[in-house]
């Protein structure tokens, strides 16, 4: 049945792969599971992916769902947020999840590293101003502790804080008590996180073989 | 040989009298066993002629057999850490020579020595190496096993430790029974069973060689874990192989029932291991959490629950080394939410401690035996074994891993498979187990003879090359990272991202699986296992904490206040103009008080009674807080001393928080005790201080500013006090924490604000 599906699709399919890295299996999947989250429509809204009952006990599902509607992450260099995307902008937000090739010379996957961090950064930067204040970090910590019951607030301010601090300390060296730091560029995000290897982090597994029949 | 090249004159002289030590503690029992006989004959005449001699009260006598079992095994181990402590005197040798190999040589020097005074040499005694010098290794690595990687790569893992060792077994057993029909050899006496023995035996990677090598290299996490995994969950694999065809062998044929059973035995074996040491696990857990009042034996029942995990399992014939680890994993997260910062750090020390010595003692017992054992030679048969060993390897992680990168997100690189084969190293186990053979097989020496050469093998060659071996092919080493605070949320932030979208893709992956555990945890496990609130706090909040803890500590240890980065930023840097207001009048009350209370504190503190049965952990936490303390008033002063510059130069204003009158902001000088007040830019009026409002309530007053323009160049809203409510809050709360790290804790009370689950 998919097989099917996926030959009469052919050239938007191979499109699509060139532009986006995925297989044409892959790509097969996912157009089926876009269909059913949109009930069959074209285009995907945020209410279709409010109904997603996994993501209802995600404490950042709201950041989730805004950033698959986030202009940032569609590679066009656009900007604000839209309504609603078709399959491409779909796929496309979802290739920042793919690992890399086993093959990649070193500038490669710095260039993933990149792609990812941006797309982390652009979830954490919600006015789109191009640097992450400390309100918008001190936001990102609540809603990660908004979950767990109610130490909240304080400490996650005072999370954000002792993060923010750190984030200077490190960009920074040194300023004047005068001197105030606006907010985390993505220069000084990549140099904090670059420890972390999110090269081999932020990835899923795409399925080549057909199993959302098995789960909603 | 190389010990004795020293660097320094006094060493040889050190190493001169360690040796006279070992000759002296060798030599006593010898010459104390004479006299021993004397005194007994003695005795017995002198019972029967009690009135006939009388002989002189025997002011000082030497009964050496009463104290010769202790004497000898602390005189061993004594030597063992003195060779340890020599080795890391000589700068030169540790670089070059890993550690294990050394110990080795020692041992084979004591064990010459000791044949040439013409006693025999202790052999390591099985029963001594399984059940007292291997648990504590295991527990130190199942203890601080690191979870994340481990979990992420147990696919990986798995495949390796059995299938991999499967495929050693039998690849070895197999050809070298080829070998054995050889005519030329003159070994045709051995079976296949006896083959495929020997292969078992030969092909597990052993722990703690393992350890001992790449604990020096410090390698990247991912080939770290792939092999000191493998070598740890390969025990139910040997187990079961052993026991198998040491049956077998003495029955003689093999039926397909056998086999079929030998399947069946080892998922038992290796489930019920882990089940074992699972549930000794949560009673641990369980059991800690009722220890609040007596601290000091808290690190004695993590200790003693996972050796009898380790001891029922082997009760059963069930893998020990899988129920320690699972022990260990298992009682872990919940042990330390609930046992005080003094049990954490000593139970970290003892398994160090423990797990050091006993490793110490199984390399130098190896170089005892070597000389003590009894050997059979025969050239073809060892250099074959040794060749085998390494082509097996080589072989079978290649071939493992072209399956497993097939199912693998991240893909194991030809550098991780040469780590990975280069660095499975034989040891102790494989001696042990070979020693266990009965006698009556009539290879047994012929099988030691090759165990003891490939462990010497593997240890010695490819333990002294592996190091440079990695510097030449630039594997990736591991990044000496601090815990940086930003990780930590983006790690926490990435898992739910992954699990998210997960969700959006609609299928259940490793993250959507990780979180229902998680869950299921949070909700049912932890309830039961934490004591107090404590099981509600989210990771990220302990990991702050113990930041937190980590630093005051560091303080009080220095003396100042700590810069885990050196650098002159603070809050005012980051914090969009945040001034707090305080008079001088208020800060002169502030710092008497503090005075005063810590004053209080210290008296208390020092006319409590010594008690054996109490430890003052209290004491530590006051210091925590006495430390919070000197840090806010740091920040304080700190602040205060800003805001008298900043007011020189800013004309901007923050909302005052007890102004009376809404839409009117006022600026409070500490110097003046003057009221400032602004309600657009650029003019600034002053007016008179009006007593009614100087606010009575010593608070600090720490402005947030609510929406701050982009340009630090101010515009004054005038807006009401909006952020009034949350100010004053915020106000209160520092206060309150203030307050409560002044007040007196009391003789008993342990919880204070941010007890147990202190640990770093």
């Amino acid at each position: 049945m998919g097989a099917l599906q996926s030959l009469s699709d052919e050239p938007e399919y191979r499109e699509l792969a060139e532009k986006t890295g995925f297989s044409f299996e892959q790509i097969g999947i996912l157009h089926k599971r876009f269909k059913q989250l949109s009930h069959n429509e074209d285009m995907l809204r945020r209410a279709d992916l409010d109904t997603i009952p996994d993501l209802a006990c995600n404490p950042i599902r709201t950041q989730i769902i805004e950033a698959f509607f986030d202009k940032r992450n569609f590679h066009q260099n656009g900007d604000g947020t839209v309504e609603e995307i078709s399959f491409e902008e779909f796929l496309v937000v979802m290739s920042h999840f793919r690992p890399p090739a086993l093959n990649m010379t070193e500038e490669q996957r710095e260039k993933v590293r990149r792609e990812k961090l941006r797309f982390l950064f652009n979830m954490h930067d919600t006015d789109n101003d191009g640097t992450i204040t400390l309100e918008e970090y001190r936001h990102v910590v609540e809603e990660l502790l908004s979950r767990s019951g109610a130490l909240g607030k304080e400490t996650a301010k005072g999370i954000a804080d002792a993060a923010m601090l750190e984030v200077a300390s490190i960009s920074m060296g040194h300023m004047e008590p005068d001197e105030f730091y606006e907010g985390i560029t993505f220069e000084h995000f990549l140099k904090i996180l670059k420890d972390i290897e999110i090269e081999t982090k932020m990835n899923i597994r795409f399925l080549n073989m057909d199993t959302t029949t098995l789960c909603k | 040989m190389p010990a004795f090249s020293c660097a320094f004159p006094g060493c040889r002289r050190d190493l001169l009298v360690i040796v006279l030590v070992v000759f002296v503690g060798i030599g006593l029992p010898i010459e104390a066993s004479a006299p021993a006989y004397q005194s007994h004959g003695t005795e017995g005449s002198h019972l029967t002629n009690i009135t006939n001699t009388k002989k002189a009260f025997p002011v000082l006598a030497v009964n050496y057999e009463h104290v010769r079992k202790p004497f000898e095994i602390a005189l061993w181990i004594l030597l063992a850490l003195l060779m340890k402590l020599g080795f890391h005197l000589i700068p030169r040798l540790s670089a070059v020579v890993p550690e294990s190999c050394l110990l080795i040589v020692v041992g084979l020097l004591v064990g010459g020595l000791i044949k040439v005074i013409g006693e025999e040499p202790p052999v390591l005694d099985s029963q001594l190496f399984f059940l007292c010098l291997l648990p504590p290794i295991i527990l130190d690595a199942g203890y601080f096993l690191p979870i994340r990687p481990f979990t992420e790569n147990v696919g990986t893992i798995l495949v390796f430790a059995v299938i991999g060792t499967l495929w050693n077994a039998f690849f070895m057993g197999g050809l070298l029974y080829a070998l054995c029909q050889i005519e030329s050899v003159g070994l045709s006496g051995v079976d296949l069973l006896a083959c495929l023995l020997f292969g078992s035996i030969v092909s597990a990677v052993d722990p703690v060689a393992v350890l001992a090598v790449f604990e020096e290299i410090h390698i990247n996490e991912l080939v770290h874990i792939l092999v000191f995994g493998e070598s740890l969950l390969n025990d139910a694999v040997t187990v079961v192989l052993y026991n198998l065809f040491e049956e077998f062998s003495k029955v003689g044929t093999v039926t397909v029932l056998d086999v079929f059973l030998g399947v069946v035995c080892f998922f038992v074996v290796s489930l019920g291991g882990v089940l074992v040491g699972a549930i000794y696990g949560f009673l641990a857990a369980f059991t800690s959490r009722f220890t609040s009042h007596t601290r000091v034996i808290e690190p004695l029942f993590v200790f003693l629950y996972s050796y009898m995990a380790y001891l029922s399992s082997e009760m059963f014939h069930l893998s020990g080394i899988m129920a320690l680890i699972a022990c260990g994993v298992v009682m872990r997260p919940y042990v330390e939410a609930n046992i005080s910062h003094k049990s954490y750090t000593t139970i970290k020390y003892f398994l160090k401690m423990w797990s050091s010595v006993s490793e110490t003692l199984i390399f130098i017992f190896l170089g005892v035996s070597t000389v003590a054992g009894p050997h059979a030679w025969n050239w073809t048969f060892v250099i074959t074994t040794v060749i085998l060993c390494l082509v097996s390897r080589v072989l079978g992680v290649i071939g493992l891993t072209f399956i497993i990168n097939k199912f693998r997100i991240v893909k194991l690189t030809k550098k991780d498979q040469f780590i990975v084969a280069y660095g499975g190293l034989r040891g102790a186990i494989a001696f042990s187990l070979g020693y266990l053979l009965s006698n009556s097989h009539q290879m047994r020496n012929l099988f030691l003879t090759a165990i003891i050469t490939v462990i010497f093998f593997t240890v010695f060659v490819q333990g002294m090359t592996i190091r440079p071996l990695v510097e030449l092919l630039a594997v990736k080493k591991k990044k000496e990272s601090k815990p940086s605070i930003n990780e930590e949320i983006h790690t926490e932030f990435l898992d739910h991202l992954l699990t998210g979208v997960e969700g959006v893709c609609g299928h259940y992956g490793h993250y959507h699986w990780k979180e229902k555990l998680n869950r299921f945890n949070k909700t049912y496990v932890k309830r039961w296992l934490i004591a107090g609130e404590n099981f509600k706090e989210p990771e990220l909040i302990a990991f702050y904490r113990k930041m937190e803890l980590k630093q005051a500590i560091m303080m009080v240890e220095s003396g100042q206040l700590p810069s885990v980065l050196p650098s002159t930023i603070s809050m005012q840097n980051i914090q969009p103009r945040a001034i707090p207001r305080v008079s001088k009048k208020r800060e002169e009350e502030i710092r008497r008080i503090l005075r005063a209370n810590l004053q209080n504190n210290k008296q208390k503190m020092r006319s409590r009674s010594y008690s054996r049965h109490t430890l003052f952990d209290a004491d530590e936490e006051d210091n925590v807080s006495e430390v919070r303390l000197r840090k806010t008033k740091m920040e304080m002063e700190r602040r205060v001393s800003v805001m008298e510059r900043r007011m020189s130069h800013y004309l901007t204003v923050p909302a005052n928080r007890e102004s009376p009158r809404p839409g009117v902001r006022r600026v409070r000088f500490e110097s003046d005790n003057q009221v400032f007040s602004a309600d657009s830019f650029p003019t600034v009026h002053f007016e008179q201080p009006s007593p009614p409002s100087t606010p009575d309530a010593v608070s600090l007053e720490e402005e947030e500013e609510e929406e701050v323009p982009k340009r630090p160049s101010l515009k004054a809203d005038i807006e009401g006090p909006r952020g009034n409510a949350s100010d004053n809050h915020q106000g209160e709360l520092d206060y309150q924490r203030l307050a409560r790290c002044l007040s007196d804790p009391g003789p008993n009370k342990d919880k204070e604000d941010d007890d147990p689950f202190m640990s770093c």
